[in-house]
């Protein structure tokens, strides 16, 4: 095992080695750092030509100048030193400091986005799988192949159009006219009544029930003029508490389990009586404190899953955990909800709170929530963009996966044994599906951190792709190897990481020492 | 094979595949291609879209039926509104609308699918041929030739295709520095692109093919083949390819889509398809602020580009589904491995995960992310 690791160690090291030196010549090759000023015809042409040369050492050809760059590069290798030194941009900053902020842009671009499309993508890959050859399935799978053929700046150009311009002209006028309202409840229903499945009349009543609730709902709002003042309140936080610990504990014991289900139903309550308790101490909340809440609701959960007990604690405490920990989410959404008018009225966001370019708004004060809201609304465009374009991947993978293992023969034995189909599906067949996804997915986490190109550039975002991007029209090859570097290494720990896990996931596949 | 699969699962007791009978291998990829409508479809809307595209504004010198060429200024027409109405059915005079200078989207956007089209043939093509060659012989004679092919592949999949196409940019706009990469790619700026791009999006082919030729070449056919004097190349060619035809066909049609996706994204960013030639990309860039006044700008490549991608899409789906390379791989194995009907039942757990636990090779995933560039 530590041979094998050793060995794929020092191979992606050559590799890394080779590839960057190509990566350098070839950035290197890629233009004229001195030509804006060749052209120009201003006086001291000379002496700036002479400070760029200067800067970017370019009397020295390419092919030696990899190996200055390499003689820094290599510092970085020193633990504690402090002595990294990957060269300097065109604009004189040093390579380290701009990579850290661009990180930092680029993670919060694109973590959220990843995850979603993993959670999103598996769970309809799921579905689909279970319901294989119905409408749900084709119309899934069209979807997927229609998203998998859209260029994301396409879809960005479109989402800035309408999910910011129209969706802000929408926010200062908030009313939902009847046809509107109930062309939405037809939609939403016929979706409903597709994806429910079964006979033609349980679809119906499902589709009927999805119809009349959000078509009122709707008219509820536009009359209450809610999305000026959105809120959730206790009310809807107890209703949707039910219906997310039947959720929960449907999936994670059956609701058999009655002792779970209870415990669930309890954690619900407890969470409504925590959203009055909380409301004070919310008002001065901060990031840690956010952290630490989530934990407690969970080991709020878990405890009074442990007291109600049963035959199973196990399961008591699971869906009791998960239960709590999503009513936790809901009242933090709530408390969201209540800054938004005051974001909305803030001077700096002037009644469009959904932006199109940026990370957040220029020079914006506010508490934790407004700032939190702010970073929200800018995220939320190419969030959406994003999960749009990678989905289908995900969705098409898990399926196939998912078909794979149902057609295998302990699913059968587990079947014939006679546990029920919920058993079958969340015990036997989820979880080994789950092994070819798992390495997928530390493929894309590895590759997250070189960003996304071209989203970046479509709501200017300063994160990777835009430095990236940045040093190759100014022909600099230090931005790009310090970009291409850290992509590259992520890229192949997390290929390791890939290869151990699924070893790790499934003891029939052994790494080779 | 087809004869050799049905008759080895026969004997270890799995149900015969009643279409095979009495078909060829390429009869029944064919039935089952003709019976996948998603497939059928695509093939339909690609053929009509490359027709239109290649008949309409001209190709390489030939002209074509429709009276106006991308570059050609005219006078507004209703302020350059689409003059397309689908009922009653009217062509009109401009029938995509005019830009603001008054060249006639039509003719650009038909210029921009030949391009894409182009680049998409050419990436198909070179990725395919060196995707084979290196998997084969990777595959084939393992060794030192392995190692130093493998490793290669390597360190080319994690170079960034953004950068070689900037660095083809920058060749190509470097008209008067006379070396004859510089001319041509002045030229022929598609056609360095789509062979630059070509040059590095084989690394996926490459090691597929790998895995396809390390498997087959430990079946009994190739040792019978060998026994009775084949040369290397014939067992390559004859023996081997033949078998492995499906997930190459497979592959390089996910590839192909995955390029047309990866040229609009560079001429988007301004590194692929150069003014005044143009591209689906290189419109949807120039048009994006023009999108209030005049949205058909941008509505209509945008069309194009989701059209050709997602039926190329559907065609290597239905390719997919014809070929099923897994399924086909999986009875032969169980029938290689446990030989007898008594062992079925265990062998059918996937005592050999490679094979059936790993859907990566749907290949779904033509390489890069979902962003549509590979990289950086």
């Amino acid at each position: 095992m530590v041979t094998y690791i050793f060995r794929r160690l020092v191979t992606a090291a050559l590799i890394l080695l080779g590839a960057s030196y190509f990566v350098y010549l070839l950035t290197a090759a890629s233009g004229d750092p001195l030509e804006e000023f060749r052209a120009s015809n201003s006086p001291q042409k000379q002496q700036l030509m002479d400070a760029r040369t200067e800067l970017l050492q370019l009397d020295t050809p390419a092919p030696l100048r990899y190996f200055k760059w390499f003689g820094g590069a290599v510092q970085c290798l020193v633990p504690f030193a402090n002595s990294c030194d990957l060269g300097k941009n065109i604009a004189g900053q040093p390579i380290t400091e701009a990579l850290g902020f661009a990180l930092v842009q680029t993670l919060t671009l694109v973590t959220a986005a990843t995850v979603l499309a993993i959670l999103i993508g598996i769970t309809l890959g799921i579905i689909t799988a279970l319901r294989q050859y119905s409408t749900l399935d084709y119309g899934v799978t069209f979807m997927a192949f229609l998203f998998f053929s859209l260029p994301i700046f396409w879809v960005a150009v479109l989402l800035k159009e309408f999910g910011a311009i129209g969706f802000n002209n929408f926010l200062r006028n908030p009313d939902v006219p009847l046809p509107a309202a109930l062309g939405i409840g037809v939609v939403v229903g016929a979706i409903t009544a597709v994806a429910a499945g079964g006979p033609m009349r349980r679809r119906l009543l499902a589709g009927g029930v999805a119809f009349a609730f959000v078509a009122a709902v709707l008219i509820y709002f536009s009359a209450t003029e809610w999305f000026k003042a959105p809120g959730l309140g206790p009310v809807v936080i107890a209703i949707a508490g039910a219906g997310i610990a039947f959720a929960v504990t449907l999936l994670s014991a059956g609701l058999k389990n009655r002792k779970a289900l209870q415990s669930a139903l309890i954690a619900v309550g407890v969470g409504v009586v925590l959203y009055f308790l909380l409301q004070p101490l919310l008002n001065e909340a901060t990031f840690v404190m956010i952290v630490l809440l989530a934990v407690a609701f969970v080991l709020i959960g878990m405890g009074i899953g442990y007291l109600v007990g049963g035959y199973d604690r196990g399961q008591s405490m699971r869906a009791a955990g998960i239960t709590s920990f999503l009513v936790g989410v809901l009242i933090l959404l709530d408390r969201y909800m209540q800054a938004w008018p005051s974001y909305f009225n803030n001077s700096r966001v002037r009644g469009r709170p959904i932006a199109t370019i940026g990370a957040s708004t220029p020079n914006i004060q506010g508490d934790f929530w407004v700032l939190g809201l702010d970073s929200f609304t800018h995220l939320i465009l190419p969030t959406l963009a994003l999960i749009l374009i990678s989905l289908a991947s995900y969705t098409r993978f898990t399926r196939a996966s998912m078909l794979e293992i149902m057609n295998m023969d302990y699913i059968r034995t587990a079947r014939a044994k006679g546990l029920s189909e919920r058993t079958v599906i969340m015990r036997h067949a989820f979880r080994n599906a789950l092994i070819p996804i798992a390495t997928i997915v530390a493929f894309d986490i590895g590759a997250l951190i070189g960003g996304a190109v071209i989203t970046e550039t479509v709501f200017s975002v300063r994160g990777m792709g835009f430095l990236f991007l940045d040093g190759i029209a100014h022909t600099d090859p230090n931005p790009v190897m310090g970009v291409f570097i850290c992509v590259a290494i992520t890229a192949m720990v997390f290929n390791l990481i890939a290869d151990l896990a699924y070893s790790a996931l499934d003891p029939r596949v052994r790494v080779k020492a | 094979m087809a004869e050799d699969a049905s008759r080895i699962s026969a004997a270890a007791g799995i149900e015969p595949i009643i279409e095979a009978k009495g078909l060829s291998q390429g009869q029944i990829v064919r039935k089952r291609f003709l019976g996948h409508s998603g497939a059928i479809i695509g093939l339909v809307v690609f053929a009509f879209i490359f027709v239109l595209a290649f008949t309409s504004v001209g190709y390489l010198g030939i002209p074509g039926w429709w009276k106006y060429t991308h570059e050609e200024v005219s006078p507004l027409v209703n302020d350059g509104a689409p003059t397309l109405s689908l009922w009653p059915l009217a062509w009109g005079e401009h029938p995509f609308g005019q830009d603001r200078i008054g060249r006639d989207v039509f003719a650009m956007t038909m210029r921009g699918a030949q391009q894409s089209i182009t680049i998409m043939i050419v990436i198909g093509l070179i990725a395919g041929l060196i995707g084979v060659v290196v998997g084969a012989i990777s595959g084939y004679f393992r060794g030192w030739a392995e190692a130093v092919l493998m490793r290669l592949t390597d360190v080319i999949i994690i170079i960034p295709a953004l950068l070689l196409a900037a660095v083809m940019a920058a060749l190509a706009g470097r008209r008067d520095q006379g070396s004859w990469f510089a001319s041509f790619a002045s030229t022929n700026g598609v056609l360095a692109l789509g062979i630059f791009l070509g040059l590095i999006s084989w690394v996926s082919l490459a090691r597929l093919m790998r895995g396809e030729f390390l498997s087959l070449r430990e079946r009994e056919f190739v040792d019978a083949a060998r026994i009775s004097g084949a040369s290397n190349a014939r067992i390559i060619f004859k023996h081997i390819l033949p078998n492995a035809v499906g997930v190459l066909i497979v592959n390089v049609t996910l590839t192909m889509s995955a390029a047309i996706l990866t040229e609009t994204a560079l001429s988007y960013l301004g590194v692929g398809v150069k003014a005044p030639d143009t591209s689906l990309g290189l419109l949807i860039s120039q048009n994006q602020q023009a999108f209030a006044t005049r949205p058909w700008l941008f509505w209509f490549p945008g069309m194009f580009i989701v059209l050709i991608c997602l039926s190329i899409n559907f065609i290597g789906d239905g390719l997919r589904d014809a070929f099923d390379p897994r399924q086909k791989k999986f009875n032969a194995k169980k029938a290689k491995d446990h030989g007898g009907p008594a062992v079925q039942a265990s062998a059918g757990t996937g005592l050999d995960a490679s094979a059936p636990g790993d859907p990566r090779h749907e290949g779904f995933r033509p390489g890069g992310p979902a962003d549509g560039t590979q990289g950086p």
